[in-house]
């Protein structure tokens, strides 16, 4: 193969997620109302609780607001125009195994690179599956078991695990939180359910693959994980759509619990189709994660986010036990006319709370990327320390960059520190690599890389690979 | 290898070059001198083709090809280094990664076959040694955080590790005390070869006091106005440049320090 021909083709193959799976679909009526909700819960069997849930939240949306204050345009979203509730119909009798999953659908995640059939899989990595509003399959289910994690989709967890769903489901982010927020609590469709009992270190990487596919759709999944005393958990999540014309709506939640003692790791790596050039289409990405520590528990977020015309989402940690951690680190990356508009809350209620922020924005083209964060001391968090570090990256003269950060400390024992920085890839940067026969695109993706290279190294190591070929590809252009 | 007709190039609009000649042939080594100003810098970023020098008549060819038409990338592939007078950082980018990028750009573009991974990382612990840099040196950042000396060093060790056909070296003796500019002209020394040319940029005649050049050029005013042997850096390193640039003799030397 030549030199051309590789060029050649990845530059036709920007946006390699974009394809369509042609299977049949079940999928709603456009519009929202208390009947589109009773009918999604009735989908899934849902008890009564469940129901009730919904439609209080459903109410709640009603009187609330879209929030404004983001640093991001779009335009007004008619939520009467998306559809809430889309599942292949081959998913209608709920497949107990692979071999009686559509075997279209697994083509799909075998074009995406996900192995699902656990004899082929990484070793040690268990993925529930998810494509638009229901969980196709979860892998290593009854290993998983055998060690007394539950690993399942949410919606069978309500149905399953009642308990832990009354106990914890809205715990973390309230139903009346932010406006996407309640109304992912109204029409939530699926997402993963994760149990980790007293004293387990969880024996595999637990991971959820999201797929949109169907047009018109909103996708919002609903991620609940809850790490019992003394046990660790490591989760990771990827998410990809096709390339379409029109915006979708994806407005996921993710609480975390961590118990006394307990460790959640959580990565991202978020390549929703960003748009084309010239900011048609794309996935708007709002969502609302957040995690709550006991005593000497620890969160740590760890997020990449490539995709999506628009991202907002701010995963948070809220502090509440003495000697908790939290941590948040993150990439960013607008090209094209994409916005993010992404940071974290780190709420230090306990004493001795730690947190860590890194985050790294990377903008190219016409790319507006914002960090906003905030460090909350109160006054209660004798002796909280947070170390926040933001640095931006710009590369052309068409993109910006901004810093929002926001620091309450009421408590004088507390130490904050923030440091914050802004560069460009520089000419003769890019000079020095051509000079030793490395061609510009590469030297882009391989100064960017080093940018981010104090994030990577929190993802899980097949991760890590991945995010830095996913810049590589997103970076393609970006130069001259 | 590299001949170099009646060049003129222009900087921001300036005409910095007014038409210069040089001919260099495999196994020679040409130090080029002149005071501040004289285009020795321009001449060497129009060599390895930085954006805003821009040429503007005048022919160089390479190894029989047009240098002008080719993209900076290229003509290091085709074997041309430059060795920077002020090398940059690029954090985040370990040594090791960015010269195996390099290696693996070069050796692709000629043809020849990669090194594995462990071959690499041999050939990169060898040249570190050779110009004195420890091998942590190989996972650091691309000068990051070097100190001067270091940064030269580094620059020579990547010079080793590629080995090219035409070596310039952009007064990489500047600012060196005179333990780091003795590993420099070791790291020449050792790749001088029958088939390998230098150009050597120098303000001084004190790297030419370790490497023995087979010609030395004077620039002034964007053009060469005297070339001779090596006994001519030492003339200069008496009088200075004013008795050339004004055609007058003069016995105080303005540089001599």
């Amino acid at each position: 193969m030549s030199d051309n021909t590789v060029i050649d083709e990845r530059i036709n193959s920007k946006y390699e997620a974009g394809f369509i799976t042609d299977v049949e679909m079940q999928t709603f009526d456009p519009g929202l109302n208390e009947n589109v909700i009773r009918k999604i819960s009735a989908k899934k069997n849902e008890p009564e609780f469940m129901l009730e849930w919904r439609l209080d939240a459903y109410r709640q949306w009603l009187e609330m607001e879209r929030p404004a204050w983001a640093q991001v345009n779009y335009p007004e979203i008619d939520f009467d125009a998306i559809a809430y509730y889309s599942s292949p119909k081959s998913q209608e009798d709920a497949p107990k195994s692979l071999a009686e999953v559509d075997p279209e659908l697994l083509r799909t995640y075998e074009k995406l690179g996900i192995p699902l059939h656990e004899q082929e899989a990484l070793a040690g990595v268990a993925v529930d599956i998810v494509f638009d509003s229901v969980s196709i399959i979860t892998t290593f289910k009854e290993k998983l078991a055998e060690s007394g994690v539950i690993f399942c989709s949410l919606s069978e967890a309500v149905i399953e695990h009642p308990e832990l769903i009354k106990k914890y489901l809205g715990s973390v982010v309230p139903v009346n939180d932010n406006f996407y927020a309640a109304l992912n609590c109204a029409v939530f469709s699926d997402g993963s359910f994760v149990y980790i009992p007293k004293g387990v270190k969880c024996p595999m990487e637990l991971s959820t693959y999201f797929r949109i596919n169907e047009m018109n759709t909103g996708q919002f999944e609903r991620t609940l994980i809850i790490a019992d005393e003394g046990s660790y958990v490591s989760y990771l999540e990827g998410c990809t759509a096709p390339s379409r014309d029109e915006n979708q709506l994806h407005g996921a939640v993710v609480e975390l619990v961590a118990l006394k003692g307990a460790q959640i790791k959580y990565s991202t790596v978020q390549n929703w189709y960003p748009g084309d050039e010239n900011g048609k289409g794309g996935i708007y990405n709002f969502v609302t994660k957040r995690g709550i520590c006991h005593d000497d528990a620890k969160v740590s977020w760890t997020q990449v986010e490539t995709g999506s015309a628009i991202t907002w989402k701010y995963p948070s940690v809220v502090l509440l036990g003495d000697n908790s951690v939290g941590e948040f680190y993150s990439v960013a990356l607008t090209r094209n006319a994409q916005q993010a508009d992404t940071g974290t809350k780190m709420i230090h209620l306990g004493r001795n709370t730690r947190s860590t922020i890194i985050s790294k924005g990377i903008s190219a083209g016409k790319g507006s990327n914002s960090y906003r964060g905030l460090v909350n001391i109160s006054p209660r968090a004798e002796g909280a320390r947070n170390f926040t570090q933001c640095d931006s990256l710009l590369i052309g003269d068409k993109c910006s960059a901004n810093t929002f950060p926001y620091i309450v400390s009421k408590n004088p024992s507390a130490i904050v520190e923030h440091e914050a920085t802004t560069s460009k890839v520089s000419d003769d940067q890019l000079f020095l690599c051509q000079q030793r026969g490395i061609d510009p695109e590469k030297a882009v993706s391989m100064i960017v890389n080093g940018f981010c290279k104090s994030v990577f190294k929190e993802l899980p190591m097949e991760f890590a690979m991945e995010a830095g070929k996913l810049l590589e590809v997103s970076l393609e252009g970006s130069v001259g | 290898m590299l001949n170099i007709t009646n060049l003129k190039a222009n900087v921001d609009g300036k005409e910095i070059l007014k038409g210069l000649n040089i001919d260099v042939k495999p196994g020679e080594v040409h130090a080029i001198m002149g005071p501040n100003g004289s285009g020795k810098s321009t001449l060497s970023n129009v060599l390895a083709g930085r954006d805003k020098y821009e040429a503007t008549a005048g022919t160089i060819t390479f190894g029989g090809k047009d240098l002008l038409a080719l993209e900076p990338e290229d003509r290091a592939r085709e074997g041309i280094f430059l060795a920077f007078q002020y090398p940059v950082e690029i954090p985040g980018v370990s040594n090791l990664e960015f010269l195996k990028t390099s290696l693996e750009c070069l050796h692709a573009y000629q043809n020849k076959p990669l090194l594995s991974a462990v071959e690499f990382l041999k050939l990169a612990r060898e040249k570190c040694k050779l110009v004195d840099l420890h091998t942590d040196f190989l996972k650091r950042g691309v000068n990051e955080g070097f100190s001067g000396g270091e940064k030269k060093r580094n620059e020579i060790m990547q010079m080793l590790m590629l080995e090219p056909k035409l070596c310039l070296l952009d007064e990489t003796d500047s600012g060196l005390d005179i333990d780091a500019l003795k590993v420099v002209a070791d790291g020449i020394n050792t790749l001088r070869s029958p088939d390998r040319a230098f150009i050597l940029i120098t303000h001084y005649q004190r790297l030419l006091d370790y490497v023995q050049p087979d010609f030395v050029h004077v620039l002034s005013d964007g053009q060469i106005v005297k070339s001779g042997g090596s006994e001519l850096a030492l003339e200069l390193e008496e009088k200075g440049y004013s008795w050339l640039e004004s055609g007058t003799e003069q016995s105080a030397n303005p540089l001599k320090v």
